[in-house]
């Protein structure tokens, strides 16, 4: 039988073990480059690893490698030297980065980022397939395209209510065994089915323990932040999926936020507001963002960031591994339609959320460099404050360039959304 | 019935300013009178829509592609970093300028996915997203669109209150196979003899076609086109272009003409969903997969299909070379993630040519052209006198 959990030794765990972690995964790229090891480019919605570690190809996030330059404060830096280079203020800041990096031979603050051998976009995100275009004409690269059909209307959302569910993925499993069938052709390896398997088992325990850790935080207080500390977990879902090491980073989590929930250990010391952040996270001013609700006591709950970002790992889908390719375009199909539903039609859980979590306030954060996650919120906000009579705020900055983000601005609206969430509870208490 | 009456009998001077006229009206007449008399209306976002499922079903397609409408409820929708044509569609559905009986819009962009949300919070009809495929490259694809389509037939059908058949369906495809007919010739005028068509007069010829009936549009082109070819208009010394950037939000008119005035258009992206299919579709066999296998496969290109068959900035290269042009003017619209990316690749691909080319950005609601148009006459002369 083993040990009881010694609070000591696991409470801050999975802080300390996801960024060695992520660490030890951004140095194996480096490695990758000196080593001329085939890195294949992804995306975190959808990014195949399941059938890619078959093959034993590194994979480079850009998206991660894009925020990373903005979290370290060179953003600016790569931004400015892609937009002499022809591009233009008005688009997404992480391909911009990656376009700069790209031209400076794969430079980054954390490493090197080797190029590609392959790059794999899915239609999760539009911008995915352009950036793919521009690693097209750069080196020539083959590229391959996941399509994933996402729902339809806002009104049929339950994929098992679709008619048209089995043709979406019958088109998926087409796509997935084309892949296959590139990849064979690119690495000269032959494809191992039981590899496979055992890539899905583990991602299996990983997106089990995923979804167990976002459920536990509907303790109070709250287990940990979904803005900062989630962060941290969305980069080892990410980067670590598929693998041994990513499966027990996530079974040792659940250990250490059961033994926080038994034991009321909160990530703030002082926890008053329960928020949601539906939206990206405000990287140039990572930590700041943070702290200008944590001194409010306002701790992130829960966050559309979790689900989308996370590649709908968040449904903590089960791949059936007697039937693998069936069972993977299932999966990849499920999982991708939830992400995407996450940016598009996210206004019911939004909704649920506030029972379930108990959230006191939603912080809307629409970005100048991600239409995707921001086309649809300040409509969204519009028809949950017509369904609930909920504090929210709208706050428009952005994930890379901090040109436009305004700190000082930033801080009034929060302070003043605070200000408003005390006197609904004054109200609230007066009313009882 | 017909919509659009007031260019019967008229000279054509006269019937391309009752043209210009009804395409600046931002009461959206012909859809009016359509509703008024009765009929149902698909409303579909751009870029292309396989309208002949709703022809068939006896509705009218119409594209939505914005507007100069003066915006009041929309912008509260919406953030600040967007392009205009979504703002400006909206404020049409929300005023019942274009009263709708389903809304589509298509993942063409990041913007236009969030479309079907958007509508489905604030209208009580059907709004779907039509997930035409995006992965072209698969041997699959096919398949895949022509399930897709029946899917959004079904749909059509339980709004339109009628099943469609196969031969209205054929015959729909017939009638669009004539009105494709047709804008080619018009296409053909301009790539020919573009002194006798201006960009903004078959701009707005081709455009009619997403406002009206088909057979009605038909028989405007019909009675148009050996008017134009017979035009007492005379060859000037202008440079041949190709504008690119107008395949979603569409320019002012005026931008056009300032355009025309010192070039000549010809060819163009302008609305290319009306023209993205390039040949006729065969009318025997299975109707949704001939349509289906003509999106895929016998189709033109634009920044918002990933093909690996169809390198844009290569695909460009091309048009410029079938036409003749000399020159391209590359533009976008302000916000256009996917029109700003592509005019770096252009830009690159062209200066590899040595091809001259002239960069800019536009807004569906501006309205002032002169520094547009000095920058314009500038290139159009280190051009002329090289």
């Amino acid at each position: 039988m083993p040990d009881k959990p010694n609070g000591q030794d696991i409470v801050g765990r999975g802080n300390a073990e996801g960024a060695r972690l992520f660490r030890d995964w951004f140095n194996s790229l480096t490695t990758a480059k000196e080593r001329n090891e085939p890195a294949a480019y992804v995306f975190v919605m959808g990014s195949l690893q399941e059938i890619l570690r078959v093959f034993d190809y590194h994979t480079v996030f850009p998206e991660i490698h894009s925020l990373q330059m903005a979290v370290r404060r060179v953003a600016h830096e790569y931004l400015m030297q892609a937009e002499d280079y022809g591009y233009s203020p008005d688009i997404c800041g992480y391909v911009k980065a990656d376009v700069a990096l790209q031209l400076r031979g794969g430079e980054h603050p954390m490493g090197t980022i080797p190029k590609p051998s392959l790059a794999i976009m899915t239609n999760a995100c539009n911008t995915y397939m352009k950036w793919g275009e521009i690693w097209e004409r750069m080196y020539d690269c083959p590229t391959f395209t996941l399509d994933a059909p996402g729902s339809r209307a806002i009104k049929s959302l339950d994929w098992r209510q679709n008619s048209y569910f089995e043709s979406d993925r019958k088109y998926v499993e087409a796509q997935l065994r084309e892949l296959i069938a590139l990849c064979e052709k690119l690495t000269g390896k032959k494809f191992d089915i039981d590899k496979l398997r055992d890539v899905m088992e583990k991602t299996n325990r990983m997106s089990r323990a995923y979804r167990r850790v976002l459920e536990l935080n509907k303790s109070h207080p709250a287990l940990f932040n979904a803005l900062n500390e989630g962060t941290i977990f969305l980069g080892v879902v990410n980067a670590l999926r598929g693998t041994a090491d990513g499966a027990k980073y996530f079974e040792d989590l659940v250990v250490e936020m059961e033994y926080k929930a038994a034991h009321g250990i909160g990530t703030l010391r002082d926890e008053k507001y329960r928020l949601s952040i539906v939206g990206v996270p405000c990287y140039p001013i990572f930590r700041r963002f943070y702290e200008l609700f944590s001194e409010w006591g306002g701790t992130f709950v829960t966050s559309s960031y979790l689900w989308f970002a996370s590649g709908g790992a968040d449904l903590g889908f089960q791949y059936d591994l007697n039937r693998p390719i069936e069972s993977l375009s299932e999966g990849v199909l499920i999982s991708l339609r939830h992400a995407m539903d996450a940016m598009f039609f996210q206004n019911q859980w939004i909704i649920d959320q506030i029972d379930s979590y108990g959230v006191d306030g939603i912080v809307y954060h629409p970005i100048k460099s991600c239409r995707t996650t921001s086309t649809g919120l300040a409509d969204n906000r519009r028809w949950v404050m017509e369904a609930r009579d909920v504090a929210t705020l709208f706050i428009e900055s952005d994930m890379m360039d901090k040109r436009v983000v305004s700190e000082a601005q930033m801080k009034n609206r929060i302070d003043a959304f605070f200000e408003g969430l005390a006197t609904r509870r004054l109200h609230a208490q007066a009313a009882a | 019935m017909t919509v659009f009456n007031e260019w019967r009998n008229k000279p054509l001077d006269e019937i391309l300013y009752q043209c210009r006229e009804l395409v600046e009206d931002t009461d959206f007449p012909t859809v009016k009178k359509w509703r008024a008399d009765g009929g149902k209306i698909l409303g579909h976002f751009q870029v292309y829509f396989p309208e002949e499922i709703a022809h068939a079903a006896g509705m009218l397609p119409v594209k939505l592609r914005g507007s100069q409408i003066d915006r009041k409820r929309a912008d509260s929708h919406f953030g600040s970093y967007l392009c205009s044509i979504v703002r400006s569609s909206l404020e049409l559905c929300l005023t019942k300028t274009t009263d709708l009986d389903i809304f589509v819009t298509h993942p063409i962009c990041d913007v236009a996915r969030n479309l079907a949300g958007i509508w489905g919070r604030n209208f009580e009809y059907p709004c779907q997203i039509l997930y035409l495929p995006q992965n072209a490259n698969s041997a699959y694809s096919v398949q895949y669109t022509r399930d897709e389509y029946a899917r959004i037939q079904g749909e059509i059908e339980n709004v339109a209150g009628k099943k469609i058949s196969e031969v209205a369906l054929r015959n729909s495809i017939r009638v669009f196979n004539e009105n494709r007919r047709l804008l080619r010739e018009v296409y053909a005028i301009k790539r020919e003899t573009p002194w006798l068509l201006s960009i903004d007069e078959a701009y707005v010829l081709v455009n009619l076609g997403g406002l009206m009936p088909r057979e009605e549009h038909n028989e405007l082109l019909a009675a148009v086109i050996p008017q134009i070819k017979t035009r007492a208009a005379k060859k000037q010394d202008k440079i041949r272009v190709v504008f690119e950037g107008g395949f979603c939000e569409q320019p002012p008119l005026d931008l056009l003409r300032v355009i025309g005035n010192s070039c000549y258009v010809v060819d163009d992206d302008l609305l290319i969903g009306l023209r993205w299919i390039l040949n006729d579709v065969p009318t025997d066999g299975d109707p949704l997969m001939n349509l289906a296998n003509a999106y895929i496969n016998d189709s033109s290109y634009s920044p918002v299909q990933h093909d690996l068959r169809k390198p844009k900035e290569k695909m460009l290269y091309k048009r410029l070379q079938d036409s003749g042009a000399q020159a391209a003017i590359v533009t976008a619209a302000k916000m256009c993630e996917p029109g700003l990316d592509e005019q770096v690749a252009y830009s690159k691909y062209l200066d590899e040519k040595n091809v001259p080319y002239f960069i800019s950005e536009f807004e569906e609601k501006m309205t002032g052209f002169d520094h547009m148009q000095i920058q314009l006459e500038t290139f159009v002369e280190s051009i002329l006198f090289e």
